[in-house]
């Protein structure tokens, strides 16, 4: 995406057309698909990306509208076709989450929403593009066919277990209400069809990404989401994230430069190959920056390595190699301005964390692509990284903790992402600095200084 | 000293004099790599290979896909069977030549693939190439299937490209624009050339098997569907089919222009000096007017207008008055420590750098900055969203300019870095047949030189 736009959102004009849009007006993204075949992952993931990038997005889970209306949940008896009572629950509940999304979308600064349901009839499809219509949004259908039973199977086991709808059963229960639940849908299910919806934008998702069928791609942001949607997968992997070995900068206090390995950094290399060795990872991938402290790193581990001249650390412009007593001598405001919004903030011929995630979308791009991988990098880049699999905020993500001499590995579970932090036990200074209580540009030196961590 | 895995001693880390990338050792194969700023994660060499009836737009996906992948990095050739046909036949009488039973036309053209398959080898092995781009109509399985066995037997990946299109506008407007100019048709007038032609697709129709979504379920393919409107991607097998896939699905074919233009003259410029944030010179200032007029003169339809965030292609767009986007990507080349500096100043203070830099400018790196191959990566994705939009103007940068004006002209890595695009002047790029038609448009308001000519060793 184009950040630092100077171009505001403009006007709908209302047209009985439907492909009458402005470039920057809203998307709905909507779900379509039998239960069980990843429409949820598939938001919630997809809702995390772009908000990684940038693009305001939140999901809308009708499911979720429902369990609150509906307090306690029987059985699939309620999803029948003849239950007129659930069919009037559940649009009634698909009406109140599409309230939500126009005041999301309208109101709230929302870029993109995504109506995570079955949406499996035509009829509902309908009436979401009518309403998307009279608000001037876009529709982009999502949807992911699938009849392999293993993947369905699996599906259940890892996320509909946990459902608070089976709070109280056991899996075998559960397996067997939620298998009649999909056959409620089944015949009354109208997958998007080629000839019947061409006019229709859509991505079709067959057998978890074997194959695809793309339709009418209007936009960025469309040919955005489905590039990423094409990229990701669900084998099981781990990806390893930790910083170079401790640097003959970091222990002088100062930040950025391009200097080698501390005879403790050097011990770290070692306990890391020992580490790795340990984990008996099947076909890791190595990859370090352009800069010689993670290369010095990741020699240590006697595999070959990729370097990314992306995962350089953010650069920190006239800044490079002082000390933060130094920038605080020299550059007392930007310091102040940097603290006001670490996010945002620029050095001065240098970077912002923003810039950063905008180079670093490719390693995401391909971190999603690939399967074991451990990435040797910075405390900013993996701050960044970090934010995107754990799904921090732009708030959170410059103050999350990053500490030399620590592995983080990641594992990808249900919805979400278990982090297992190995803490190589060498000692290394500490290079976090909190966010001070004093932010205003007109702060003492003292107060701007109170929270930088010990140095040489 | 530190040890590594196996024990041995850890050798001190040097930093390669021309691309700045940490090695080992000096001889060693990180060294020799390509683009070198992102890994290539190419492995064994890749075939795609275009499938479709004649005038469905294969051979401008293969030029056009050709170019993309060179430029990002990834050497690639293309094999047009075509042509190994007209060196084989040297006159080209009619279309009975593709009649279904004239079999010693099909002898030659099963000679010709041969050919082809057989320099593909050629370009993979012995000249470093890493994609293959195999340009012929491959319509029938019984073709695709000699296609996969040689490619298996090598130990190439294969990636199909099919067109399919049925819209007849289309197809007269690619006959219009690309067959009347070939040199099979070059005594002909156009009513004939179009009627034989037409002939020339029938040939073909009879025996043409789509690639079967069932039976060639394992086959890693993507169907392209009346120019773009619709995909079908099967079994995308890494990251660079993933790419291409990426490429192929941002392309179109409405008729568009696309502007390039660097900033006004800036106060910099005047000094002889490289890099920097400055403002514009007064001329650089009558230059943001002059743009202004010309581009109000071209009446161009839904313009779009980017820069970069400095503050020289600002104050250029400032004078059009119209929206525009600023990209973070379209700044220009950094030049790290000698940022600010004049040429003679360079010369004075890093002698051995700025010997470097002309031995090969393309990769040469700027310590604590840039190299254009670093460039070049960083506007992989206003490249991309320029394959998307219509009518755009770029105000952009010397170094920068040169780069995309090498994506859309097709230059090489050496030649890159010393394309023309002085001050004031906006080249004016439109796609036409296979190619991109380039007018120059000087605005007539005086500018220093900024063109630095590669030295005579």
């Amino acid at each position: 995406m184009m950040r630092g736009c100077s171009s505001s959102r403009t006007k709908l004009t209302q047209n009985q057309d439907r492909t009458v849009c402005m470039t920057n007006c809203p998307t709905l993204i909507v779900t379509v698909g039998l239960p069980a075949r990843g429409k949820t992952y598939i938001s919630k993931k997809l809702t995390r990306y772009l908000n990684w990038i940038d693009v305001p997005t939140r999901e809308f889970n009708v499911g979720q509208y429902r369990r609150e209306f509906v307090k306690i949940y029987k059985s699939f008896e309620f999803f029948r076709p003849d239950n007129e009572e659930g069919l009037s629950i559940r649009r009634q509940c698909a009406s109140a989450a599409l309230n939500d999304v126009r005041q999301y979308l309208t109101e709230e600064g929302g870029q993109v929403a995504v109506f995570d349901a079955t949406n499996t009839t035509r009829e509902r499809r309908e009436t979401i593009i009518q309403f998307a219509e009279q608000n001037g949004f876009k529709v982009f259908f999502v949807e992911s066919v699938c009849e392999d039973p293993d993947v369905i199977q699996e599906n259940i086991v890892q996320v509909k277990l946990e459902s608070p709808d089976y709070t109280n059963c056991n899996t075998e229960e559960a397996v067997k209400d939620f298998m009649m639940r999909i056959q409620c849908y089944e015949n009354s299910y109208e997958t998007l069809d080629e000839v019947l919806d061409r006019d229709l934008s859509y991505i079709k998702i067959m057998d978890v990404g074997q194959r695809f069928l793309v339709n009418r791609v209007l936009d960025h942001i469309q040919s955005r989401i489905v590039y990423y949607l094409m990229n990701i997968h669900i084998t099981p992997r781990s990806i390893y994230l930790c910083r170079h070995g401790e640097s003959e900068l970091n222990v002088k206090g100062r930040i950025g430069g391009d200097s080698g390995l501390t005879p403790r950094g050097k011990e770290f290399a070692k306990k890391l190959t020992q580490f790795i060795q340990k984990q008996d990872i099947s076909d890791l991938k190595v990859w370090t920056s352009q800069m010689k402290r993670t290369i010095q790193t990741a020699e240590a581990l006697g595999v070959p390595y990729e370097q990314w001249k992306v995962l350089n650390e953010i650069d920190a412009g006239v800044c490079e190699e002082m000390m933060y007593e130094e920038i605080q001598e020299s550059y007392s405001l930007e310091f102040a301005l940097r603290d006001q919004d670490k996010y945002r903030y620029r050095y001065p011929k240098g970077e912002s964390y923003e810039d950063l995630v905008q180079r670093l979308e490719p390693v995401i791009m391909e971190l999603e692509r690939q399967e074991n991988v451990l990435v040797i990098c910075h405390q900013a880049v993996m701050r960044c990284l970090l934010a995107y699999f754990l799904d921090k905020t732009a708030v959170e993500l410059p103050y999350l903790k990053c500490p030399l001499h620590t592995v983080l590995k990641l594992t990808p579970v249900a919805y979400g992402c278990k982090v297992e932090s190995i803490c190589l036990n060498v000692e290394a200074v500490n290079t976090h600095r909190e966010r001070p209580e004093n932010v205003d540009v007109s702060r003492m030196s003292e107060e701007a200084l109170l929270t930088v961590p010990a140095h040489q | 000293m530190a040890l590594t895995a196996d024990g041995s001693e850890q050798k001190e880390l040097t930093q390669t004099p021309l691309l700045k990338i940490w090695v080992p050792w000096m001889g060693c194969n990180l060294n020799r790599r390509r683009g070198s700023s992102v890994p290539q994660f190419c492995n064994s060499p890749t075939m795609i290979v275009m499938v479709g009836l004649p005038a469905r737009g294969k051979t401008y996906i293969s030029k056009k896909l050709t170019r993309y992948l060179n430029w990002i990095g990834v050497p690639t050739k293309m094999f047009n069977v075509g042509q190994y046909r007209r060196e084989a036949v040297k006159i080209y009488k009619n279309f009975e030549f593709f009649k279904q039973d004239n079999e010693e036309a099909m002898n030659i053209r099963k000679a010709c693939a041969a050919a082809a398959l057989k320099d593909v080898t050629a370009y993979f092995t012995k000249e470093q190439g890493q994609v293959a781009v195999f340009d012929a109509t491959n319509t029938t399985c019984e073709r695709r299937a000699i296609i996969l066995n040689f490619a298996k037997e090598k130990g190439y990946k294969v990636f199909f490209v099919e067109s399919i299109c049925e819209d007849p506008e289309i197809i007269a407007e690619n006959i219009k624009q690309v067959k009347f100019g070939s040199p099979d048709y070059v005594d002909r007038d156009i009513e004939e050339a179009m009627e034989d032609f037409v002939q020339r697709i029938e040939c073909y129709r009879a025996s043409y098997t789509s690639i079967d979504d069932d039976k060639d379920r394992k086959l890693s393919y993507i169907k392209i569907f009346d120019v773009g409107s619709r995909y079908l991607v099967n079994q995308v097998q890494d990251h660079i089919q993933s790419r291409i896939v990426y490429y192929l699905m941002n392309i179109h074919v409405t008729p568009r222009s696309i502007y390039l233009t660097r900033h006004g003259e800036s106060e910099l410029n005047l000094l002889g000096r490289i890099g920097g944030d400055s403002g514009l010179s007064p001329r650089g200032q009558k230059y943001a007017n002059a743009l202004a007029i010309f581009i109000k003169s071209q009446n161009i339809k839904d313009l779009k207008v980017w820069t970069s965030h400095m503050k020289r292609t600002i104050q250029t767009a400032e004078a059009l008055g119209v929206q525009y986007e600023q990209w973070k990507a379209l700044n220009e080349i950094d030049a790290g420590v000698c940022e600010e500096l004049t040429y003679e100043e360079i010369q004075r203070d890093f002698p051995s750098e700025f010997a470097l830099r002309d031995q090969d400018k393309y990769r040469y790196r700027y310590p604590k900055g840039e190299s254009y191959e670093d460039m070049v990566h960083r506007l992989e994705p206003v490249i991309m969203e320029l394959e998307r939009q219509e009518n755009v103007l770029v105000i952009c940068h010397q170094a920068i300019m040169r780069c995309l004006l090498a994506y859309f002209l097709d230059k090489p890595g050496d030649e890159l870095p010393y394309l023309r695009c002085p001050l004031h002047t906006t080249l004016k790029l439109t796609p036409v047949a296979y190619g991109c038609k380039v007018e120059p448009f000087f605005l007539n308001i005086e500018a220093v030189n900024t063109h630095r000519e590669r030295p005579v060793k």
